[in-house]
């Protein structure tokens, strides 16, 4: 008998030691789902920004070749009294061709020569044009240009040269040429300061965002205007003086309705009342910045409010018994100490502004634009939209820029976001 | 006298800022032989401030209100001296005509191509063109010279001005606010008004229950298929299709990640990896956008070429026919899924912390494993806000739009095929909106079509999750 109940026991004992440890490892399975959960979005930030970085650091540097030209007074017709009409009047396309036929001998068949010429940027001839005009000394010198490469010879310098990869659309002819050149020392990186200097292009190698960061400066200045304002008058209003009746609930509504209002849908607005009905003009950073206004209010207006409810009672208390109006309380007292939080607010908003793009492609921000804008009433473009034009581009050498923009968005976003941060630790009060 | 508007907004200011001054002096000279300003009824800087808001607000009404509407007024008029039989036509063919005409008195067209029947509307176009460019100005002028000279009169030491200032200050913020609810309507009028225009040309029934979307006009009218077809299945199928792919990717990830956050990890760990999930959130989505372009969909491409040639060798007929699409809707989907992690984390974050501590410390009362508090207890109680949490991020992910448009391709197919290309509500309002386009065919209003659908669709499932939310909140609290 006793022997039996041992065994039971014993057998007891055995199934609670095995559903003990069952319950272990499902624990111990449990923490390493999250773990991988964790791990999981951590790769993603880190792939992401990996990934960007390294398609887009080359468009930092340029490649330049360095060349002796000679500006031939019987070539070109110019000397250097020459008066700017005259220059203006000198095709210096056919003058670089002939210098670049002069020193390659060897491209004799019409390929080869269009393919010679094609290992400089098709700007040079204007680049060469406008160095004579500000400089006609230079007529019946040779001097040492630094020429800048087409974006297929750049692309074939950073990444396939030495290594014997098929990187680049340069032609086994091309490539003997810049290989020649490289070992010469006369092809070299330079930073690229175009790339902030210059606006957009077909060519990806004179291609920059200036034009793209003025409009984006712009649009977020017209929406920095109008949504903080507003935004502020509107936390203030809610928070300070509405009565609490159907009509100040229809108000909140309406901001969490818009708070969850696709952006896209914020396009169609801006086109069917600002452009279509109020007949303003299509891709002017005017029109998106009243779009971004709206879509931006509810962060602002929901963090704003939230930093006016932290100011305690108390000080509202203090200064009404001071006998200040409603009204003074707000200003003198209520607003000033709930100003961080606004701010803080306001600051991450503009960063949902900046990197927005599908409201202001429907607004028509998404032209083909050379000029940078020099007010808000002309026609621009935005950074994130410039982001997608290139992206959308053929060219190899485009990906390479389009990264390199994103790494300067996303450098703008981060010290706006870090700003943020900072100026909630350093100037918010804790009650 | 004409002048670009950004200077007369100046000029408003300037004039503002002296209307306050001088409403300061006033006052203080009317104080000076009563005593002091203790002696007026209010302090000087609100006589002040009454004096520039009298200068203020009723020029920038006028600059606002005539920038606004000159252009309408004065089509109305230019529209009364069209000949009669243009006057009948239909308004969008009447719109057409006064664009010719605005052209013409750029000097873009000549009568020849026009008619000479029209040179009394571009006449008068042009004379009203200048008149307003005139007046305005001048008018604005007067107005603030009105307008300071009225607020410079009523100072007096009798008369309170803090009370005026007050109220338009209160009337100033509840204008703002109301601001909100002017945009809601402004939503709802434009895509609603647009979509009863394309309901006229596409029965309703045929664009909510068709099949076919091809939103090409014909050219002819003989072409095949000279109405285009407006079936709006294949683009919801295909941005369920994304938006799944998506949430399967979010919703395991953000909520084990909320959960591991909140009841595992020691606090350092949390102050570091919290704030780097939530780059993720900040990143723009046309960033996403080109990554999912560029690196996921051309790596999800080569694996499925990798994967039918494994699949050749090794005799296994479906692997053999794996048929990948360059913008596969596997790849979108798989970058808004990342892209809605701390979104879905966040979320979830709230709702786990809200349950109380109570509920945990009587599970472990009873012996139970941290896990199996998370999982019996923690999670069905949070459950309500979870699935709230998951509503707002399928809301997010079908109303996404830059992802999709750089990398799903414009084809709509009617397919389950997380491999092939499709197309969504989203790329198609934009691929039909961007460029030029004239307001009246049905291809443009079908944009609008697909942005009120969208906006319900959005709004329903907001609507549904806030109630979710809102219900579970009241059981605690």
């Amino acid at each position: 008998m006793k022997n039996m109940s041992d065994q039971i026991e014993s057998g007891l004992a055995e199934r609670r030691a095995l559903h003990l440890q069952k319950r272990r490892s499902a624990e111990a399975r449990f923490k390493w789902y999250g773990r991988i959960a964790v791990s999981f979005g951590m790769v993603c930030v880190l792939f992401l920004f990996t990934d960007i970085i390294s398609k887009g650091a080359g468009a930092f540097t340029q490649t330049y070749i360095n060349m002796d030209i000679t500006f031939d007074e019987q070539v070109l017709g110019l000397n250097r009294f020459s008066t700017l009409e005259e220059i203006k009047a000198v095709s210096f396309g056919s003058f670089f061709k002939k210098q670049l036929r002069a020193k390659y001998p060897q491209a004799t068949s019409r390929k080869q020569k269009s393919q010679l010429y094609a290992i400089f940027s098709s700007d040079m001839p204007l680049i060469l044009r406008n160095m004579v005009i500000a400089k006609p000394a230079l007529m019946g010198t040779t001097s040492s240009v630094s020429l800048i490469a087409d974006d297929d010879t750049d692309v074939y310098y950073k990444h396939g040269y030495g290594a014997d990869s098929n990187i680049g659309r340069l032609s086994q002819f091309q490539k003997s040429i810049v290989n020649a050149l490289a070992s010469e020392g006369r092809v070299e990186k330079r930073f690229n300061a175009m790339f902030f200097t210059s606006s957009d292009s077909r060519e990806p190698e004179l291609a920059g965002i200036k034009g793209a960061l003025v409009g984006s400066l712009l649009t977020l200045m017209v929406t920095l205007l109008l949504s903080f304002p507003i935004a502020v008058a509107t936390a203030i209003y809610l928070e300070e003086f509405a009565p609490s009746n159907k009509f100040t609930d229809f108000i909140e509504v309406n901001i969490n309705n818009l708070a969850a209002v696709p952006s896209v849908i914020f396009g169609l607005l801006g086109l069917a009342v600002f452009i279509n009905f109020f007949g303003l003009p299509r891709s002017v950073p005017l029109v998106g910045g009243f779009v971004l206004t709206l879509m931006t209010l509810p962060t602002i207006i929901i963090s704003s409010r939230a930093s006016i409810k932290a100011v305690p009672p108390s000080i509202r208390e203090a200064a009404m018994g001071m006998g200040a109006s409603k009204v003074q309380t707000v200003l003198h007292h209520v607003l000033p100490l709930a100003m961080p939080g606004m701010l803080t607010g306001t600051i991450i908003g503009m960063a949902q502004a900046l990197g927005e793009t599908a409201p202001l492609l429907m607004i028509g921000m998404v032209a083909f634009i050379v000029d940078v804008p020099a007010g808000v009433g002309d026609s621009a473009t935005v950074l994130p939209v410039q982001i997608f034009l290139w992206s959308d581009s053929p060219e190899r050498a485009f990906v390479e820029k389009t990264s390199a923009a994103i790494m300067v968005l996303l450098a703008f976003l981060i010290f706006m976001n870090s700003a943020a941060v900072w100026l909630r630790k350093k100037l918010e009060r804790r009650w | 006298m004409t002048m670009p508007i950004t200077n007369l907004l100046l000029i408003i200011l300037i004039a503002t800022a002296a209307a306050y001054f001088l409403g300061r002096t006033r006052a203080q000279q009317i104080a000076k032989p009563l005593g002091g300003v203790r002696h007026l009824a209010t302090l000087p800087n609100y006589y002040a401030s009454m004096v520039g808001l009298w200068a203020f607000i009723p020029a920038i009404l006028l600059v606002v209100c005539w920038s606004l509407f000159d252009g309408l007024i004065i089509d109305s008029l230019v529209k009364s001296v069209l000949p009669q039989e243009v006057k009948s036509l239909p308004s969008q063919e009447l719109g057409l005509i006064l664009n010719q005409v605005s052209n013409a008195a750029l000097g873009l067209t000549n009568f020849e191509t026009l008619g000479e029947e029209y040179r009394p509307a571009v006449n008068r176009l042009l004379s009203l063109n200048s008149i307003s460019e005139r007046s305005m100005p001048v008018l604005v002028l007067v107005v603030l010279a009105l307008g300071s000279l009225i607020g410079f009169r009523t100072v007096s030491a009798t008369h309170n001005a803090r009370y005026s200032v007050e109220r338009i200050f209160n009337i100033g913020l509840f204008v703002c606010s109301s601001i909100a609810i002017f945009a809601t309507l402004g939503i709802i009028l434009s895509v609603v008004f647009e979509s009863l225009r394309f309901f006229e040309m596409v029965p309703f029934f045929d664009f909510l229950f068709g099949t076919h979307w091809s939103p090409q006009i014909a050219i002819r009218a003989d072409q095949a298929g000279a109405t285009g077809s407006f079936g709006v299945i294949p683009l919801i199928a295909g941005t369920l299709l994304i938006s799944s792919i998506a949430l399967s990717i979010a919703v395991p990830v953000g909520l084990m990640s909320a959960i591991y956050l909140s009841e595992y990890a020691s606090r350092r760990v949390r102050g570091i990896v919290k704030p780097i999930l939530e780059i993720l959130a900040g990143v723009p989505t046309v960033v996403y956008g080109f990554f999912a372009a560029l690196t996921i969909a051309p790596a999800i491409r080569t694996y499925g070429d990798r994967a039918r040639g494994w699949g050749a060798e090794n005799g296994i007929d479906w692997l053999a026919n794996l048929a990948v699409s360059s913008e596969s809707a596997l790849a979108a989907g798989i970058v808004m899924g990342v892209m809605i992690i701390p979104f879905v984390s966040s979320l979830s974050d709230d709702v786990i912390n809200a349950v109380p501590q109570s509920l945990r410390d009587g599970s472990y009362g009873l012996g139970s494993t941290q896990s199996e508090t998370i999982k019996k207890v923690i999670f069905p109680a949070a459950l309500p806000g979870i699935v709230g949490a998951v509503l707002l991020a399928a809301s997010r992910a079908i109303g996404e739009t830059m992802i999709v448009v750089m990398a799903a391709g414009l084809a709509a197919n009617l397919t389950i095929n997380p491999l092939e290309a499709v197309t969504t509500v989203t790329v198609q309002i934009v691929t039909l909106l961007v460029g030029d386009q004239e307001f009246d065919s049905a291809k443009t209003l079908a944009a609008f079509a697909l942005g009120l659908f969208l906006f319900v669709i959005t709004l329903v499932l907001n609507v549904i999750a806030l109630k979710v939310v809102k219900k579970y909140r009241e059981e605690y609290e």
